[in-house]
């Protein structure tokens, strides 16, 4: 199956350099940033999430320009707090196949990146490899 | 089953509910916020007062509302006005316990439309009752009107009015409680005895629906206590017997 992913921050820019960083590792994988308030402040909104959802999926009116592959399924990396719960809420208003991997958010975007490329990836499989990440040492 | 007339007219009730809580949630900012600075950001009263004054907005722009409709709106409208957690918590709640009203609004659906709401209140927050949230104010809300409703056999004003009472004496109950969810609990102990402004603002929003339930119904709003089991001008006869 064909899987993408979302980054949801509560700074657009933060996802943004997220999705930049996963993109290096990403071949065909779809991702999508999304993040702030949609006034240009911190914050998340599940509307715009649920439109990155579809995006990756290939069901935005229009948003279809990229050329990899509409996802099957979706794999969707969070920040803080309300971010959990607005991802939660657009998934479930969403007909998009999609979870929430409980993973740091650019360290399992990127593994996340990598396991999407994977010609036997699942939803499951890429959301164990995203939340593997939490296990990273770094020193 | 309602006809199409009572279901514009439930609407219309329904619209005028949101527009005194967003006047009310105005008239409360400062304390809310008050509330919140001291164990969270201090952005609750801002957040809920710009967010109930949009819903507001887009519930009286609807044409031929219906319960349901209004509802699915002002979910939406706190879902991408109120920012943090409250959007998801107050507004996502709402437009999945919206569709419970589909038809209208009659003691059943009224129970169950609260049932839902407190299910995807406590499933989204992960809190139970004891964690000093606003599902301290919710939860004995939505026990009491169901079994004023379903068991005590109470008219719709007189359930609410015991809920409201409910939900004030959860409100209270957030006060000696530890904080174990949401920014609060980051506080550890030092967040016992402060007021948790959801459970606050929750308390404020079921204050006005009764206030303008009983206002529709042309009654004014009955006294209640929710530690009565049935409503206290029926337990006074019974003590005059």
């Amino acid at each position: 199956m064909t899987v993408g992913l979302v980054v949801v921050s509560h700074s657009e820019r933060a996802a943004e350099g997220i999705v930049e960083i996963a993109a290096e590792m990403a071949g065909e994988t779809r991702i999508e940033a999304v993040g702030g308030d949609g006034q240009g402040g911190i914050g998340t909104v599940p509307d715009d999430i649920g439109e990155a959802l579809a995006a990756v999926a290939g069901e935005a009116a229009g948003g279809a320009e990229a050329d990899e592959p509409p996802a099957d399924g979706v794999v969707v990396l969070v920040d803080l707090g309300s971010a959990v719960m607005n991802a939660e809420v657009a998934i479930e208003l969403s007909d998009v196949d999609a979870v929430i991997a409980d993973a740091p958010v650019l360290e399992g975007a990127v593994n996340a990146a990598v396991a999407a490329t994977d010609p036997s990836a699942t939803l499951e499989s890429v959301r164990e490899q995203a939340e593997a990440a939490a296990e990273i040492s770094k020193v | 089953m309602s006809g199409e007339r009572e279901v514009t007219e439930e609407g219309e009730a329904v619209v005028a509910a949101v527009a005194a809580v967003a006047e009310r949630i105005e008239a409360e900012r400062e304390h809310l916020t008050d509330l919140d600075s001291a164990i969270g950001d201090a952005d609750h009263g801002g957040n809920m007062a710009r967010g109930w004054a949009k819903a507001a907005d887009a519930a009286s722009d609807l044409e031929d509302p219906d319960p349901e409709t209004v509802a699915k709106t002002v979910g939406k409208t706190l879902m991408s006005e109120v920012g943090g957690a409250s959007g998801p918590l107050f507004g996502g709640s709402l437009v999945f316990a919206a569709a419970e009203l589909d038809g209208g609004i009659t003691a059943e659906t009224a129970v169950a439309f609260a049932e839902t709401y407190l299910e995807k209140v406590q499933d989204r927050g992960d809190a139970r009752i004891g964690d000093a949230t606003m599902v301290d104010a919710l939860t004995p809300a939505v026990h009491t009107f169901k079994k004023s409703i379903e068991v005590d056999d109470l008219p719709p004003l007189e359930a609410l009015a015991k809920a409201v009472d409910a939900a004030g004496r959860g409100v209270a109950f957030t006060v000696p409680v530890r904080a174990r969810k949401g920014r609060a609990s980051y506080l550890g102990w030092r967040s016992v005895g402060h007021q948790d402004p959801g459970a606050t603002s929750t308390l404020f929003i079921l204050e006005e629906v009764l206030a303008v339930s009983a206002d529709r119904l042309d009654r004014e709003v009955p006294d209640a206590d929710a530690t009565s089991p049935t409503i206290p001008d029926d337990a006074e006869a019974e003590e005059g017997r």
